[in-house]
């Protein structure tokens, strides 16, 4: 017999070693699966994990795009993560990345072709912007009307995702475009191109930018009163309005600073890698920030190396699909495993197993 | 007096208990002899619950055994017991609100039953033994001495030889629990033997024919009520010397400090009390007591001093200036701490530090600057001077608030708040659940401070701790306050005609 026995104090060695035992149960049960799907296991997981970085026919094209597709996922995780502590749970990052690479783009465009300095910068501000009005929305229905967060904002990726297909098909068609969908490409546009930094690295301004927020969002939470009152929310909310503070404002500020990096993270991408706005501008980021957001414990640093690994399956899952032709889904499956056996060792942080005789 | 019997009832031979990081019950031996009134004493954490659950089945010893009846005992489960004998009243009550007392009665019976019948039995009991109850009232209707009554009859349907009272009278007002007490005498009277839970040793001395003593799991001894005096037993309990703190001072020139006026406010949730006419004022130097038994209205009336509850129909006024519309933050900035019931959830988080539990009543952002962020160094030093003088048993300010035991959480709830020197204070319950020790210490900081020139509001159902420390006295009774009366012209049996509700309902 076993029985679940609640610890004393939360066991920090298992809340260090969960996510890497459920990156091995993963590959463990992926494998199971990549087999059953007729894949040397073997060769699949290797080619997730170990190619990317170290083959020297892949590694040249794929160490930048790990890079590439990190930046994103750890800019919006880092968002996601304050709401998360607090728990205020933002879904719906995927339609505020959006609405950041839709409000940036229609921002540069509506300026093509003039040229300035300024206009990179502002077309970030101006995509942090369309995120976070994104993001907005569930957060004054939950103030106003406690209308539950998640389902709004979850609900609101599918409202983005038309106004992206209005925009590539309708009011950022390029107008050169022979009437294809899909806008200008902005990397043609010098002055609003999220150029790489050092060529061929894959750094552009994206990757800066999320090092910096790692960084900015440790000292919030470990150094800063804003950061403790969102551990204390999420913690307690009875403690919190005891503390004294409005709750409300604590919804406002979490949906305001997701919304806000999710909408960063569309404009680099739209600017950057993307280059234009077309229907499937989205790959699913904002989602799969959500996993790399509980890799990470909700902790910057973790999340930059829980980026790192999330953005490997992507490109080595990449690689399986055209060397090994496993399915895209099946690298979802992959995916999706992994935050199941991580969201279940969080189980053993705060309880131990104790064996019954009999 | 009457004569007890020297036959044993009742034996636990070397119980041993332990649960993770703790044991609760080490080698326990005692015997309930018949017809006993038996008090089994202690402070909160000194093993009492768990070897009373033990004996009912609730829990299964590591160790030892018990003999009931001159046979081996070993219940399984409560209703094991019920049928060996052993019957039990739980502090906290297990009776469904939405059902008539004799619906409640019929459900807590192993056998299906013969609905008449019982309530025949129940009207023979209610008779006999003073347990006086309306069969087809609602529970939900009832006041919690009413509500005792039916667990009690529903306990005695089972006819049993022992029955296990745990804290009886922590939710009775004084009036009710004098009732009680006569009930308890007559059954042993007539043959049924008590065990009887308590730290109250008042009333261990006026009921109980012994005590056995319980100190951190272990029994220290066993004594006759009848010839020690409640102080001695009560330093046998704590285990060394108590000292009892004086009233504040009086001071002729008392300056008004704080006033509340409410004049009604419905609660939150259906099961919240509606508060009505409250009406108080606290000078400088004194301390207010608000007495009256749970869930009257204190809980609602905390909320509203705190500020997590504000409504434009009441008025409060600090030092001459209207605070009702400011949050907690800005009210504990004027120099006003509180310390809630609620240790764990409410005054403090488990899961974080006792150094981030400080930072959750920061008066005046002391522990950031003025762009948020937080000044560890103040924090820590801060901490460590309330675990300090507090004498907080911890590991360490990095120790989580969850890892202290209640007493010790206490002393740091309290501590906290005392340590910002507040110019007005108001507590709910500060010595729940604290060893004696410590609830004498928490009650001269209290009273320390009311000394150096601070109010302090102090809401307790604990009358012996308002009689010994507060100026003035109140009660709040179905969420209406009584007229504060001078405490030391108080006087026991009119209180407990106050907290009853019965001098409001004669005036009215």
């Amino acid at each position: 017999m076993l029985k679940l026995e609640p610890r004393v104090e939360r066991s920090p060695i298992i809340s260090f070693l969960g996510p890497l035992f459920s990156l091995i149960l993963t590959m463990i049960f992926g494998g199971i699966l990549f087999y059953i799907l007729g894949v040397d296991p073997i060769a699949a997981i290797k080619m997730i994990f170990w190619d990317p970085l170290m083959s020297e026919t892949f590694a040249d094209y794929s160490r930048p795009q790990i890079l590439i597709k990190a930046a994103p996922l750890i800019l919006i995780a880092l968002g996601l993560s304050l709401g998360f502590k607090a728990n205020i749970w933002n879904i719906g990052a995927e339609g505020q990345y959006i609405m950041g690479a839709v409000f940036g783009a229609t921002f540069a465009l509506s300026l093509y072709p003039v040229e300035s300095a300024l206009i990179f910068p502002s077309m970030i501000i101006v995509g942090i912007i369309g995120g976070s009005l994104w993001a907005m929305i569930p957060a004054i229905l939950k103030v106003k009307f406690n209308v539950n967060e998640i389902l709004v904002s979850l609900m609101l990726v599918y409202v983005a995702e038309q106004i992206l297909a209005l925009a590539s098909l309708g009011f950022l068609r390029n107008p050169d475009g022979a009437g294809f969908p899909g806008s200008r490409n902005l990397n043609q546009y010098s002055s609003a191109a999220n150029i790489e930094i050092f060529s061929g690295t894959g750094i552009h301004v994206g990757v800066m930018l999320s090092i910096l927020m790692i960084i900015f969002f440790y000292i919030l939470l470990f150094r800063h009163s804003l950061g403790f009152k969102i551990q204390l929310i999420g913690q307690s909310p009875r403690a919190f309005s005891f503390s004294g503070d409005s709750p409300s404002k604590m919804v406002i500020i979490c949906l305001f600073v997701s919304g806000g990096l999710a909408g960063l993270a569309g404009l680099l991408e739209v600017a950057g890698p993307a280059g234009q706005i077309t229907i499937d501008f989205n790959v699913g980021y904002g989602f799969t920030a959500i996993i790399v957001a509980f890799l990470g414990r909700l902790n910057p640093i973790g999340i930059f190396f829980a980026g790192i690994i999330m953005a490997l399956t992507y490109v080595g899952g990449e690689l399986t699909q055209f060397m090994l032709n496993l399915p895209a889904a099946a690298i979802q499956v992959f995916q999706g495993m992994l935050l199941f056996f991580l969201l279940s060792f969080d189980l053993f942080v705060n309880y131990k197993v104790k064996f019954l005789k009999e | 007096m009457k004569t007890v019997s020297k036959n044993s009832l009742f034996q636990s031979i070397g119980i041993t208990k332990s649960f993770p990081g703790v044991r609760a019950n080490e080698n326990i031996s005692l015997s309930v002899k018949e017809s006993q009134i038996h008090a089994l004493l202690g402070e909160n954490g000194a093993g009492k619950s768990t070897l009373v659950k033990i004996f009912y089945g609730l829990l299964q010893p590591d160790k030892g055994e018990m003999i009931l009846k001159g046979s081996k005992y070993s219940p399984k489960n409560p209703k094991n017991a019920r049928s060996s004998g052993i019957g039990m009243v739980f502090q906290h009550f297990s009776l469904f609100e939405p059902l008539t007392v004799l619906e409640n009665i019929l459900l807590g019976l192993d056998q299906g039953a013969n609905k008449h019948e019982i309530g025949l039995k129940v009207g023979e009991l209610s008779k006999t033994y003073g347990l006086e109850t309306n069969l087809s009232s609602f529970i939900g209707d009832l006041s919690a001495g009413e509500r005792q009554r039916v667990e009690i009859i529903r306990a005695l349907l089972q006819e049993p030889n022992l029955l296990i009272m745990d804290e009886p009278t922590s939710v009775l007002t004084p009036f009710e629990a004098n009732n009680l007490f006569s009930t308890l005498k007559k059954l042993s009277d007539d043959g049924t033997s008590i065990l009887y839970i308590s730290h109250k040793l008042q009333e261990i001395a006026d009921l109980c024919d012994t005590a056995t003593v319980l100190r951190k799991g272990e029994v220290i001894g066993e004594y006759d009520p009848k010839t020690i005096s409640p102080k001695e037993l009560g330093e046998i309990m704590v285990g060394q010397p108590l000292t009892t703190p004086n009233r504040p001072k009086k001071n002729k020139k008392q300056k008004a400090l704080f006033s509340f006026k409410a004049k009604k406010v419905e609660p939150d949730t259906q099961f919240g009390m509606t508060l009505k006419d409250i009406d108080f004022q606290v000078n400088e130097s004194e301390i207010l007591g608000i007495g009256g038994v749970a869930g009257n209205g204190q809980e609602e009336l905390m909320q509203l001093l705190i500020g997590e509850k504000r409504k434009d129909s009441i008025f409060i006024e600090f030092r001459g200036d209207d605070i009702s519309k400011l949050n907690p933050r800005k009210r504990r900035g004027l120099g006003i701490a509180f310390a809630p019931e609620e240790r764990l959830g409410h005054a403090a988080v488990a899961n974080l530090s006792l150094l981030e539990n400080s930072l959750i009543t920061d008066p005046k952002n002391r522990f950031s600057d003025y762009l948020g962020f937080i000044n560890f160094e103040n924090l820590q030093s801060y901490t460590t001077s309330v675990i300090e003088k507090f004498n907080v048993k911890t590991t360490g300010f990095k120790a989580s608030a969850g890892s202290l035991s209640g007493g010790n959480l206490q002393k740091f709830v309290v501590g906290r708040e005392i340590e910002q020197s507040p110019v007005l204070f108001i507590v709910n319950q500060p010595t729940w659940g604290v060893d004696a020790l410590s609830a004498s210490n928490i009650r001269e900081s209290i009273v320390e401070i009311t000394n150096a020139g601070a109010g302090v509001i102090l809401i307790s159902q604990d009358l012996d701790e308002l009689l010994e420390i507060t100026n003035r006295i109140a009660f709040l009774s179905e969420g209406t306050l009584s007229k504060p009366i001078e405490t030391s012209n108080a006087v026991v049996s009119d209180i407990g005609a106050i907290m009853g509700g019965l001098v409001e309902k004669e005036t009215e």
